[in-house]
């Protein structure tokens, strides 16, 4: 089972649940905007706590909170979840260049095998020539596939997607609609999505679950 | 163009001034992280107390850090007994006074410059795998370095600008507490002083304009380009 989540979390008055066993491939969670969707993605990533729950990823147990207190509560910090996480907006850091986005989650990883390598993930992005660049010098579609790259890079278990294609223009969008179908084949890392838009969820997703 | 006496009088106010900045920094930075990021109880307390040097009369500023260090105070005591040691009418106690006055100024300046700073790629960074310790190394501080630049050059005019909580607090002992503002001042009591307070006035123009110069190109170059999207 890629993605075994029970999230449950109340958020001001609104509570939001989620119960989901997916396997390979690329999940959607679709729904319209406010749903909480972005929650999730943030609770499977370790940087929101739910109230009670469970997040299991690849059969590794990230977090669990029975909700009764004489239990130790399981909560793996976001560091060491090893989450790709592409948010809706790039988050690129603006003091460093291109190349030391990229190369920011390999730091302390040199030792072990990268499933894909920086080579291969500029060919595959065409983001090679921006390399020396200032992320404030992007384009929008060229920003988020350096931050795609750059979850790449981080030797991910599973990658997190939240709208990524959203705010880009028909052609920016159809080329990152690519790359995430070849994310989805060629490098199989169990992938969960967000969107709002119908039309990418069918094309996109491998199971669409509905919230 | 300068007398010796007078050359030591600028040398010992740069000494005090940069002692202060360099003594207010790291605890500076703490306080306005605190102030910028948390939440806790007693936090409109704290930024009253950190911000009191700023509205007090100096004298008043002064006259307590006297109480404090005085060797019956509880830091005067502390000094005393652990390192047989007094900051009283010496130079340390002149930075310390104007690490006090400079405090709220700087504390301000960092403050702004970290509340500036977008957690959220301070998330982003956690998730590519970076502890707490590395975002902070790698993130916080480089982004808030124009703030911490600001600050310093801030703090160290308004160190170098202190007159009324060092003259109570440590004294006018020539060559060892008489900075800029203070030998202006005993200048001015001297019947032929006046030559001596033009050039040290003039001086004193002199550094407060390049301080101000070098915080605004500062400021400049941090609001190139720092942008999240």
């Amino acid at each position: 089972m890629s993605f075994d989540l029970d999230l449950n979390k109340r958020i001001g008055e609104t509570e939001i649940a989620l119960r989901l066993e997916a396997g390979d491939g690329l999940t959607v969670l679709f729904g319209p905007s406010g749903a909480g969707k972005t929650t999730m993605l943030n609770i499977v990533a370790g940087l929101l706590e739910p109230d009670w729950g469970h997040v299991r990823v690849n059969g590794e147990l990230l977090y669990e909170a029975s909700g009764d207190p004489w239990i130790a509560d399981i909560n793996v910090p976001p560091e060491r979840r090893r989450a790709g996480y592409v948010f809706q907006e790039p988050r690129l850091f603006p003091h460093l260049r291109v190349r030391a986005n990229l190369l920011y989650g390999q730091t302390g990883l040199q030792n072990q095998q990268a499933p894909v390598e920086l080579a291969e993930v500029l060919d595959f992005l065409g983001i090679a020539h921006l390399l020396d660049r200032w992320p404030r010098t992007l384009s929008g579609g060229e920003a988020r596939r350096v931050a795609i790259g750059r979850a790449l890079l981080s030797h991910p278990r599973f990658l997190l997607l939240d709208e990524p294609l959203s705010s880009l223009d028909r052609a920016r969008r159809e080329e990152i609609m690519r790359v995430i179908e070849r994310l989805r084949d060629e490098v199989k890392l169990p992938i969960l999505m967000v969107t709002h838009d119908a039309g990418e969820a069918e094309r996109l997703g491998t199971r669409i679950v509905e919230i | 163009m300068l007398t010796p006496e007078e050359w030591e009088i600028v040398l010992l106010s740069l000494k005090v001034g940069g002692v202060a900045v360099l003594l207010t920094l790291p605890p500076g930075f703490a306080l306005g992280w605190l102030l910028a990021r948390r939440r806790f109880p007693g936090k409109i307390l704290l930024d009253g107390l950190i911000h009191l040097p700023l509205v007090l009369p100096p004298v008043v500023t002064g006259w307590l850090l006297l109480l404090a260090f005085a060797p019956t105070g509880p830091a005067g005591r502390i000094l005393q007994d652990w390192f047989g040691t007094t900051v009283l009418f010496r130079w340390t106690g002149a930075a310390i006074a104007a690490a006090v006055m400079a405090l709220p100024l700087m504390v301000r300046a960092m403050r702004l410059s970290i509340e500036a700073i977008d957690p959220r790629l301070e998330q982003a960074a956690r998730t590519l795998g970076a502890g707490k310790a590395r975002v902070f190394r790698t993130i916080t501080l480089p982004l808030a370095l124009p703030g911490v630049a600001a600050a310093a050059v801030l703090g160290f005019a308004r160190a170098l600008g202190e007159f009324g909580a060092t003259i109570t607090f440590v004294s006018n002992v020539p060559g060892e507490t008489r900075t800029l503002p203070l030998a202006i001042y005993s200048a001015l009591q001297l019947p032929d002083g006046d030559a001596i307070v033009l050039r040290l006035a003039a001086i004193s123009v002199l550094l407060s304009l390049g301080a101000l110069l070098a915080s605004e190109w500062i400021a400049r170059r941090a609001g190139r380009g720092l942008h999240v999207l």
